[in-house]
């Protein structure tokens, strides 16, 4: 359990001078599935992202905290899971050699029991060695997800977490996503109801113009 | 409406004075400018070159400024100004080089003998070709202003060199380098006072004009951007 | 932080091992490069400045082929996000920059190699200053080319938009490089060369701290 709390302030973006939301506010603690929900275009990948780390907000504040010390921006990655559509792996490896390289670009041990844990878990332990090139889209989404559960981090966002998937591969990512939620701040981003069903509170992007 | 029309006289007066006024040995009459042993009757273009090399380098450093500034903010206005500087300073860059080679051909025999300043001024020439096909390269406005703030930094940071290097690596024609033995008509003032004077009307004439033009610049570029969004519809916006 | 840039520079490494992209087609570039010259130049004998000065034109243009790889092909496939996630800009730039100065030192080579083999003015009298110019423009020529190669990838036109990007911050090192091998083939001094010598190292150190402070910006979307 971690007493980490992300909190955003006024938090808004703008693309050029394009506004895509205002002043976002919210206070997400410890544990518990958080839902961003809104129509296509509505800023839930913006938002997402700029919760990652990923993209400075145009103004407004977001800030992460592991007990009371604020976490900077250079030391973010390590404690943020991410999984999107628009997520790539590199397809000149394998899956286990893409995993073990991003243990090590990331600067954490690579804990091969609980890799193969994972790997069982979404079905992907067989084909472990076989290039990524080889993968299906399902076979590639739930590769991203072992890479975001992998360094434990404190947090994990999923962006469509069920896109590229079939039944089988939903009812793992639900299994995972409830029992990571028991630990952690779990964010999902989508406009599936099964998805959002998940959550225990939802952010309703549309309404912050 | 009164100080443009003032400019107008100004810089008239001093294009004119500029070409008509003799040059003579002995400056007698207040429009009268003495002879420079080097310059001679050359003499004349550093009304025009001087003030446009030295506009160059200001349009230069408020770019550099304007892309600070907006790296710091983020505020596309600070990208608009820093733009309208680059544009300037680029049509300024060029008069330079111009005039200065139109110099050259008279004084030395030919347009161009990679003279240390005259290879620094192509250098810049190039940044700025460079910093504006960076620019048309780029669609989102965003990273369009960011790249090219980032890449104004380097490219500044890089520029002192020449001043270093220049004199080292290459023997100089230009008056006022390290040959000259003359040591350059501004510094040692070898000019007359009315000489003088035009000189500076003209510096002073050209430096108006290129804060009047950057101000106009920047402003017509930001209600541009704004106009073209009120009017376009917000088709689907970014993937949500 | 400089085990997981070492990380990220293997990673290139091998995946480079794999695909043997860059070898092959840079390796091909400097002999192309190089056969050019030499058929443009037939049977005369070239002057000893114009040497140095091709030397270090192929080696820009080598250069310019192959540096921007680094950046593009991260963009190119999508991976840039992936990156993000995983390693901090700092972590990044210098991972990429390893790779780059590996794969400048090793092209110079060889390209240096050739030229003393084929040119006939080719000839180093003061070896140490050569080396020493070697190392220190190398390094130059890869802060400079990959700080520049960020920045591209972000872009469209890429390839074009490369050298044309790279020659203006680049021309000051060149230009003076190219003065330090003339001066190595004549034998000068290290004291007589120390100006031009300065001049480099200056040049290595701010672009150097340049390229660290601003690669935040470019990498950030």
């Amino acid at each position: 359990m971690s007493s980490y709390s992300i909190q955003s302030q006024n938090l808004s973006k703008l693309f050029g001078r394009r506004l895509i939301f205002k002043d976002v506010n919210f206070n997400w603690t410890e544990k518990g599935i958080f839902g961003i929900s809104g129509p296509n275009g509505s800023g839930k990948s913006t938002l997402v992202k700029i919760v990652a780390g990923l993209i400075a907000p145009s103004s407004g504040k977001i800030i992460h905290k592991n007990s009371t010390v604020e976490i900077i921006p250079e030391k973010l990655h390590n404690h943020i899971g991410f999984v999107s559509p628009y997520l790539v792996l590199y397809e000149e490896f394998s899956a286990w050699e893409n995993l073990k390289i991003f243990a090590k670009i990331r600067g954490v041990d690579f804990n091969e029991e609980k890799v193969i844990y994972y790997l069982t878990q979404f079905l992907l332990e067989n084909r472990k060695n076989d290039l990524v090139k080889t993968y299906s889209s399902g076979m590639k989404q739930r590769l991203k997800f072992i890479f975001a559960l992998m360094h434990s981090p404190e947090v994990l966002i999923f962006d469509e977490p069920t896109s590229n998937l079939d039944e089988e591969g939903k009812k793992v990512v639900y299994d995972i996503v409830r029992e990571e939620g028991k630990h952690r701040i779990v964010i999902i981003a989508s406009n599936e109801i099964k998805d959002l069903e998940l959550c225990s509170e939802i952010l309703l992007l549309e309404k912050f113009k | 409406m009164i100080w443009k029309i003032f400019l107008f006289l100004l810089l008239a007066f001093v294009s004119i004075a500029g070409i008509a006024f003799p040059i003579v040995e002995k400056p007698s009459a207040w429009y009268e400018f003495p002879f420079i042993p080097g310059l001679e009757e050359n003499a004349k273009i550093i009304f025009f070159h001087v003030p446009t090399a030295w506009l160059t380098v200001i349009a230069f450093l408020m770019s550099t400024v304007f892309s600070f500034r907006y790296l710091r903010t983020k505020n596309l206005d600070e990208d608009a100004k820093a733009h309208s500087a680059a544009q300037l300073g680029m049509i300024f860059c060029i008069l330079a080089t111009v005039t200065g080679a139109v110099w050259a051909k008279f004084a030395w025999g030919q347009f161009w003998s990679w003279d240390p300043r005259q290879t620094s001024i192509f250098a810049i020439l190039l940044i700025y070709g460079a910093l504006f096909a960076l620019r048309s390269s780029i669609e989102s406005e965003d990273k369009r202003a960011t790249l090219s703030a980032v890449y104004s930094l380097i490219a500044f940071v890089t520029v002192p060199f020449f001043i270093f290097i220049m004199p080292r690596i290459m023997k100089g024609l230009h008056p006022g380098s390290a040959d000259d033995t003359n040591a350059g008509p501004v510094i040692d003032f070898k000019m007359n006072s009315s000489m003088q004077l035009i000189f500076f009307l003209s510096l002073i004439g050209f430096t108006i004009l290129y804060f009047w033009m950057w101000r106009v610049g920047y402003k017509s570029i930001i209600i541009k951007d704004k106009l073209d969004k009120k009017i376009m519809n917000p088709i689907t916006g970014q993937g949500g | 932080m400089i085990a997981e840039s070492y990380a990220l520079f293997k990673k290139d490494f091998h995946s480079e091992l794999r695909t043997r992209y860059a070898i092959n087609s840079l390796a091909m570039f400097i002999i192309v490069a190089i056969s050019v010259i030499l058929f443009s130049i037939g049977n005369e004998t070239i002057t000893e400045s114009l040497t140095a000065g091709l030397f270090w034109v192929v080696i820009f243009f080598t250069a310019m082929s192959g540096l921007s790889r680094a950046f593009v092909s991260e963009e190119e496939r999508g991976t840039t996000l992936t990156l993000q996630l995983i390693a901090s800009p700092t972590t990044v730039f210098s991972g990429k920059l390893i790779f780059n100065l590996i794969l400048v030192f090793c092209m110079n080579l060889v390209i240096a190699l050739l030229y003393s083999a084929l040119f006939e003015k080719f000839v180093v009298q003061n070896f140490p200053l050569f080396l020493l110019t070697f190392i220190l423009g190398n390094i130059g020529l890869a802060v400079a080319s990959t700080i520049i190669a960020a920045i591209i990838a972000k872009a469209g036109a890429k390839g074009t938009l490369y050298p044309v990007l790279s020659f203006p911050i680049l021309l000051p090192l060149i230009l003076t490089c190219v003065q330090l091998t003339l001066f190595s083939f004549d034998g000068t001094s290290f004291e007589e060369a120390q100006f031009e010598l300065a001049i480099v190292v200056g040049y290595d150190v701010i672009m150097f701290t340049a390229s660290y402070m601003l690669f935040d910006f470019i990498w950030k979307d």
